[in-house]
């Protein structure tokens, strides 16, 4: 009598609990399958897991809620009196060690293939910066940072006025791509010249940390040409949030069009850095600079955040001599988020920067700073 | 204790004070006990607030309240306090009040050193909070303090680090306390495997709390003398490293996470036999279980960080030695499911709360076996499906089994009944919201996106804002938590010493409430008072 009570209702509440998960599995997301070999198999391993938790889960809450509604005093149910069974003990002691043996053996497999990271094609170093990353191809001596657009950038910011929709892909896109081809084998050499970042594009399937002094190592090979956003995933301070993560993959010939290009871009680049330049060309390439590189710390008005982001003008003159101004720019300020952008940018970007900083906030027109006049003062 | 108990047989320690002084020299583990419950309830409040700043400002995208820097702070401050000043103080409270009511002790073994434990707390919580009002502002690397990022902060960190260190020496001296209470006081013929689960629970988490929180001190102290003494354990540039912290770290991280949950199996474990009216299927493997579970704690840190970039060895291990946790874990949770079967159940508020614990803290579970697979944690880490695995484990885990507690062993510490209808409805208010809040945040996390930003890109805006909804839904809740227990303090339906009518154990022979002296006559423990007995045929 009672025997076919339980069952019954058992099936009942399984019915339930089912349609309950498949719900949740309907409504939401699940992780992205990704375009490299193992992201598949992450993705693979991902839902393989998944489904052995869920049906565990299914049978252990069927068991409970059967007994919530048919073991209840106001049913006029009598407790039972066993409190103990050596041989369901084992049993459920036993069956979970295999069923992890069966979810340790892919695991396993898929770990040690995304460790060798031997036979690459291609290296590429990542390096975090607070907030922003530098890519080096090292075969084709491209080099370049990547940071959060000006779009996203202006409009995240507090009391901006204007709806993150209204920007594409917003806090998702940089100013430059790190472009690479497809069907290659790419080794990712990751390291960080402050603090801790973490270099994670889903759609590769994995996430590395980029740490200061040590060199990671991790490897993809994309098959679908496309364009994969990821973000930094290791909290590195208050833009933590705003260093997003554009890859392009495309095709071979494409990725050799491009490599041409930039290397022709280098070289006006060495050209730019040893002619003279003009105060509007100063101002107008500093304006850039300093909204990309310094603003993010001391605001767009040169106001700073008190305490920890001093201001760097004061009633709209410059703080401080050139000469110092210069130097903490070269080399950054010990124990604080002020790193330094020597070799990080240009000297007529670093040249820029400090003209438009030292004479975008103030009525008089103050000095203007040559890039040659950079490696002059550094040496002085 | 050397004076003449018989000749102070009212007053025990000392002159008895009142008024505020009663407090501050009590050294009844009753009143410490409530002083401990009280002071997590307000911690409570307080992290609670500081969520709902963090769910205020990722209620839609864009940045709309807080500068990124407060959010950081926030989301720092709410873990620390939430960890530190709600969980740990709240089952130390626990412990306090329930230990040697449940083993016959007359008080804890060492009762001046207990009030000096608790005392300690207000002064660690206050530095704690006055960083938010210093100039540099709180810290903002998160709780988990990692350098270099802990030292690009201000002076501030100095604080919290003395104020971490207070509440270490706190959490060691209650668990010496504990551990020589439990060892030394119980009553005659409470044999080991007489105990309440909750006692064994409690033993076990104290020896953890002994072995971990002196290395997060030596942690925390690594990071003071890099900040301001010129050393450089954690600096690459002085020939340190970063990533040493993070081990030694998570070799404090991990087995914190299970003083967490420890003692929340054990109030679990007596509050589905009492509303089942049977006795705790299999007492002895849940024994078993806690102590292999507090074993394995100690040698699955780096599980925490796979993403370092550790040897392929290394990471093999931890990824099984974490996976082998399930396997405990899920005995317990067996056992629980086979005590209610063939009950005879009803359905009071604690076993209300107990029942929402072994649902949701099993999908907690769930979540960190797919979290131990490696490769799998490459995509989930850092990102909001660890932010919903930590809060299932730690919200609807240790928390809902406080709040059980609470409503279980409320009458017995007041004399009153607190009001069903109200307790009834505090729970499903919770549960439902709770899950309307960190059910989504897997989705999040499997979309992509990352832990511990104050902006988001808008294809995340729709589970950010139902999640937020919860956030607020239950954060009003709990003010009818609040509301409860302050009623039930005040009056309220008087209490028998049974309570609950399928309550065994010493805790419920004394009458209701609890006098402030109980046990001075050690009480006599055999088979038919032992709580839980799993060879009963
Ligand atoms: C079946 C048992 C459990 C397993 C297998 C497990 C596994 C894991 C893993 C692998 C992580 C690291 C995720 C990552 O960052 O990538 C993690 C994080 C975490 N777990 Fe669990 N866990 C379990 C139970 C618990 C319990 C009982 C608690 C606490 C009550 C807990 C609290 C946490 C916390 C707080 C974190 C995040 C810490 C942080 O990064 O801030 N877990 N868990
Ligand atoms: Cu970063």
């Amino acid at each position: 009598m009672k025997r076919t009570n339980e069952l019954i209702v058992a099936l009942a509440v399984m019915a339930v609990i089912v349609v309950v998960t498949w719900g949740l599995f309907a409504v939401g997301d699940n992780m992205s399958e990704g375009v490299t070999p193992f992201s598949k198999d992450v993705y693979q391993l991902h839902n393989q897991i998944l489904g052995i938790v869920t049906i565990i889960g299914v049978l252990v809450f069927t068991a409970m809620f059967t007994s919530i509604i048919v073991h209840r005093k106001s049913r006029g149910h009598e407790p039972a009196k066993f409190s103990h069974s050596t041989k369901a003990e084992i049993l459920w002691t036993a069956i979970p060690v295999l069923i992890l043996v069966v979810m340790a053996i892919p695991s396993t497999r898929v770990l040690i293939d995304m460790e060798s990271t031997g036979g690459a094609e291609m290296n590429i170093k990542i390096t975090g910066y607070q907030w922003l990353w530098k890519y080096d191809y090292i075969e084709d001596g491209v080099s370049f940072y990547s940071a959060l657009d000006r779009d996203s950038n202006r409009v995240r910011q507090i009391g901006s006025g204007e709806a993150p929709e209204s920007v594409d892909n917003y806090l998702l896109n940089v100013d430059n791509r790190l472009v690479v081809p497809v069907n290659t084998k790419i080794r990712f050499l990751l390291t960080s010249d402050d603090v801790i970042h973490s270099w994670w594009v889903p759609a590769l399937g994995w996430k590395r940390d980029a740490i200061p002094g040590m060199i990671n190592e991790a490897w993809t090979l994309i098959e679908e040409e496309g364009t994969y956003r990821g973000q930094c995933a290791e909290l590195c301070g208050k833009d933590h949030g705003f260093m997003p993560i554009v890859v392009e993959a495309v095709s071979r010939e494409a990725y050799d069009a491009w490599v041409a290009e930039q290397r022709q871009a280098i070289a006006a680049t060495a050209q730019e850095s040893s002619r003279l330049w003009t105060r509007a060309e100063l101002m107008d390439h500093g304006a850039g600079v300093y909204e990309a590189q310094c603003a993010a710390c001391h605001q767009a008005d040169g106001s700073g955040l008190q305490p920890a982001f001093p201001a760097l003008a004061m009633n709209g003159e410059p703080t401080g001599q050139l000469e110092d101004h210069l130097r903490v720019v070269l080399d950054g300020r010990e124990g604080t988020a002020m790193t330094g952008f020597r070799g990080r940018l240009e000297p007529q970007d670093i040249a820029a920067a400090l003209t438009y900083a030292r004479n975008a906030w103030s009525d008089e027109e103050g000095e203007i700073i040559q890039p040659s006049m950079v490696a002059e003062l550094d040496q002085g | 204790m050397s004076h003449d108990i018989t000749a102070e047989h009212d007053e025990h320690h000392g002159p008895h004070h009142t008024g505020l002084a009663r407090w501050v020299f009590s050294t009844n583990h009753k009143e410490i006990g409530t002083l401990y419950l009280v002071f997590s309830l307000i911690m409570f409040l307080i992290g609670g607030a500081m969520a709902l700043v963090i769910r205020a400002e990722l209620f839609a995208p864009g940045l709309q309240l807080v500068n990124p820097e407060f959010f950081n702070q926030m989301t720092t401050m709410h873990a620390l306090v939430m960890i530190f000043g709600a969980v740990m103080p709240a089952f130390v409270g626990l412990a306090n009040w329930m230990v040697p009511l449940m083993i016959g002790a007359p008080d804890m073994a060492l009762p001046r050193m207990n009030n000096w434990s608790f005392w300690i707390m207000p002064f660690a919580f206050t530095l704690l909070l006055a960083t938010l009002f210093m100039p540099t502002g709180a810290p903002a690397s998160g709780w988990t303090l990692y350098p270099p990022l802990s030292l690009q902060g201000g002076n501030s960190l100095a604080f919290v680090i003395f104020a971490i260190h207070l509440m270490g020496i706190s959490s060691i001296m209650g668990a010496i306390n504990i551990i020589a209470t439990i060892l030394n006081m119980r009553a005659p013929g409470m044999t080991l495997l007489r105990m309440p689960l909750f006692v064994w629970t409690w033993l076990i988490t104290a020896f953890l709390l002994i072995a971990v929180m002196p290395v997060l001190a030596g942690a925390v102290t690594m990071l003071l003398t890099d900040r301001f003494f010129g050393t450089s354990f954690f600096s690459a540039a002085g020939g340190g490293d970063p990533v040493l912290y993070q081990h030694i770290f998570w070799f404090f991280g991990h087995p914190e996470v299970y003083i967490m949950i420890l003692p929340a199996f054990g109030i679990v474990s007596e509050i589905i036999p009492t509303f089942s009216r049977k006795r705790l299927f299999g007492y002895t493997s849940m024994v078993y279980a806690t102590a292999s579970i507090a074993f394995l704690s100690f040698i699955v840190w780096a599980h925490h960080m796979f993403t370092v970039g550790m040897p392929l060895g290394a990471m093999l291990f931890f990824m099984y030695a974490t996976m082998v946790i399930a396997v405990p874990t899920g005995v317990k949770i067996f056992n629980w499911v086979s005590t209610m079967w063939r009950g005879s159940m009803t359905f009071e508020t604690p076993m209300l709360f107990a029942l929402g614990f072994v649902v949701l803290f099993t999908i907690g579970g769930f979540s960190g076996l797919m979290l131990a697979i490696v490769p799998a944690d490459f995509q989930y880490h850092d990102s909001y499906f660890v932010v919903a695995h930590f809060h299932y484990v730690l919200v609807t885990g240790a928390i809902f089994a406080i709040m059980a507690g609470v409503y279980y062993w409320l009458p017995k510490w007041t004399g009153h009944m607190y009001n069903e209808t109200l307790g009834k409805v505090h729970f499903w208010w919770s549960t439902i919201w709770i899950n309307v809040l960190f059910f989504p945040q897997h989705y999040l996390g499997l979309a992509g996106m990352p832990r511990r930003i104050p902006d988001y890109a808008v294809q995340f805006a729709e589970f950010n804002m139902i999640s937020s909804i919860g956030g607020f839904m239950f954060g009003i809740g709990q003010l009818l938590f609040v509301y409860i227990i302050w009623k039930c303090a005040r009056g309220g339906e008087k209490a028998t010493a049974q309570v609950w009518e399928g309550a065994r154990g010493l805790e419920w022979t004394v009458p209701s409430p609890a006098p402030l002296h109980t046990f001075d006559t050690p009480p006599v423990v055999d088979d038919s008072v032992a709580v839980h007995k799993d060879n009963l045929a």
